[in-house]
């Protein structure tokens, strides 16, 4: 590959060399992958304005004040839910983060990418990224909740959506070590530092808005994740908040999924108004990773 | 590309400045980097025994053909049979439905995408179809159920039942179109500009270019992003779980309701079911050969990636 294809990679949308051959199929084909284009948007912008407009009656102070209620439709909120929601992110943060940026530092910092160990490692972490979430909560339910003793609790589930999401994190802070320039390290070693002091006090706060990007991502996958607390006990009714990391939880999605499955047309508008809450938390924090992005990208 | 390759090195390890002799401390560090590294390792490892464990007695007792090859599946009767088709083919129905929706249109994003779309374009539609990606399953099965089913399909279709195939089937396969686009974007994109260069300067269009040019350079990531597609499919939980209905049913129609691999696991796992009973333990039944087949299509796809790839970087 020559100099000169490297520095334009890019698909040449603005070349002027095409022919003009058959301009009204080439114009229909164009359309067509357009509306191809558009479907996904205009069905992102219908369901936003669907579960919006269906929850609006209930989208009040009510909805995060009160606990779930089975009699009481009218009156039913979902403050166990939000709770709990914050109970297990918390201990995914816990789990996911220090693994997978340890790990990943050693993938790209320490280790051998020629390594059998490192080739294990990394094939591993590809598979496990399309594993499906319900698995997961298998993993969970034997090891974690059963084989670990540690039951149906906070904790278990803050585990196992942990390691749903180790690989996104790892990958992610991959990235944005991978972007820290040579030279860098090349310095701090010329002048005598070890790997470990180049890598803490050089690479890796080079890297932390990359990492924080990715952690957030990794987070707003994990807070929407219902399939794998289906197994570790979330569905059942709980009307408290958690106390504490053994404590029984529920959390947003498995709240509206427990509303969706209730006939009664005020749950679905309940189910409604807590998606609204959870879609708004959702794009805050992809909201968030953007701006960090943004303001922190450093051009070496 | 080769620029980037040249400027991150894959390893530090034949840095020539690196220091002859590590501290013992550097040692300690780099052995529990390593043990965090291998944690992942372990996280399969550990999904592999849950599975399999169970399975082993659940196969002691059901024998293997009789779960693959009968087509009665009543875990909860009084006299159950455990015969695993009925939840395959609801399974096979619903990505099916899911994948004729994803796959041109995903394909077709990407296509515009990479190809047609001016820069201004795909920065704005890249960010909305990664948040139609980000968007909680459980949302989606929400709007299958209530939208789909009750506002579109049941007017045009008034024998469809409360619970069908369809309504999951083609909103999930407008949730997989980002996984489709992106990933097939990506090999096109990875397509250097002198073949279109190529192209352009004999005489073709832009969409021959696309078509006879671009989409064969780009194939094996494409069937790559087909296949991951699918596998997600055929994964997928929460929107069958909620608007597909709870009853296996071993039938091609997709205006009745079936259940998936994935929704009697969440189903049976999550009702009162006691540990090591039978019927406790084809919850992990199913979950292996859940498992099996998704991780071949995985793998699958992993290896067409990393074709396309070595060819062009």
């Amino acid at each position: 590959m020559t100099a000169t294809i490297a520095t334009t990679p890019s698909p040449a949308p603005e070349s002027t060399l095409e022919g003009h051959g058959q301009p009204l199929i080439d114009k229909t084909f164009r359309w067509i992958l357009f509306a191809a284009t558009a479907v996904g948007i205009v069905f992102l912008a219908v369901l936003i304005v669907y579960v919006t407009l269906k929850g609006l009656p209930r989208l009040t102070p009510a909805l995060w004040q009160n606990m779930p209620s089975i009699r009481n439709p009218d009156t039913a909120g979902a403050q166990s839910a939000i709770t709990g929601t914050i109970w297990v992110m918390a201990f995914t943060a816990l789990t996911a983060l220090p693994v997978g940026i340890l790990s990943a530092v050693y993938l790209e910092e320490f280790g051998n990418a020629k390594s059998r160990f490192q080739r294990v490692v990394d094939i591993n972490i590809q598979n496990l990224a399309a594993v499906p979430s319900v698995v997961f909560g298998i993993l969970g339910l034997a090891i974690i909740a059963r084989a670990f003793q540690l039951g149906q609790t906070v904790i278990t589930a803050g585990l196992t959506l942990g390691l749903l999401v180790l690989p996104v994190v790892i990958i992610s802070t991959r990235e944005s070590l991978r972007a820290v320039p040579q030279n860098i390290r090349h310095g701090s070693l010329a002048l005598g530092a070890t790997q470990w002091q180049t890598t803490w006090k050089q690479t890796m706060p080079a890297a932390i808005p990359g990492m924080a990007t990715g952690t957030i991502l990794a987070l707003s996958r994990a807070i929407g994740e219902a399939a794998p607390l289906l197994l570790l006990g979330a569905v059942s009714f709980i009307s408290f908040n958690p106390t504490g990391p053994f404590s029984a939880y529920t959390t947003m999605p498995i709240q509206i999924f427990n509303w969706t499955k209730d006939p009664r047309e005020e749950f679905q508008i309940l189910a409604a108004a807590l998606i609204v809450l959870l879609l708004v938390l959702l794009l805050a924090m992809n909201a968030v990773a953007i701006l960090i992005r943004n303001r922190t990208q450093r051009r070496w | 590309m080769s620029t980037l390759a040249q400027a991150t090195p894959a390893a530090a390890d034949d840095n020539p400045l690196r220091q002859v002799k590590a501290r013992n401390g550097e040692k300690v560090i780099k052995a529990l980097l390593a043990t965090a590294a291998a944690v992942s390792v372990a996280t399969t490892f550990g999904i592999v025994i849950s599975l399999l464990v169970p399975s082993i007695t659940f196969f002691s007792e059901i024998s293997i053909t009789e779960f693959l090859f009968t087509t009665t599946w009543t875990p909860l009767f009084a006299n159950p049979q455990y015969g695993v088709l009925p939840l395959i083919a609801g399974t096979f129905v619903i990505t099916i439905i899911a994948i004729s929706v994803a796959i041109p249109l995903g394909l077709g994003s990407a296509v515009y995408l990479s190809e047609f779309a001016s820069s201004k374009v795909r920065r704005t539609v890249k960010p909305v179809l990664e948040v139609l990606e980000g968007v909680p399953t459980v949302v989606y099965g929400f709007f299958a159920l209530e939208f789909m089913t009750q506002l579109i399909l049941r007017p045009i279709f008034p024998g469809i039942q409360v619970f069908n195939a369809l309504s999951a089937g083609l909103v999930m396969g407008i949730m997989i179109i980002p996984t489709v686009a992106s990933l097939a974007e990506d090999a096109m994109s990875a397509v250097p500009g002198g073949l279109r260069d190529g192209a352009y300067a004999l005489g073709a269009t832009k969409r021959q270019t696309a078509l006879r040019v671009v989409i064969p350079a780009a194939l094996s990531g494409i069937v790559a992003a087909f296949v991951l597609g699918i596998s997600r499919a055929i994964g997928e939980t929460m929107v069958v779980t909620v608007a597909a209905g709870l009853m296996p049913n071993l039938t091609l129609n997709p205006f009745e309701g079936m259940q998936t691999m994935t929704s009697y696991i969440a189903a049976a796992a999550s009702g009162d079911v006691s540990t090591g009973s039978i019927e406790y333990q084809s919850i992990f039944a199913v979950g292996l050969l859940l498992f099996v087949i998704t991780f071949a299509m995985n793998a699958l796809s992993i290896r067409l990636v990393r074709k396309y790839r070595q060819t062009y970087q």
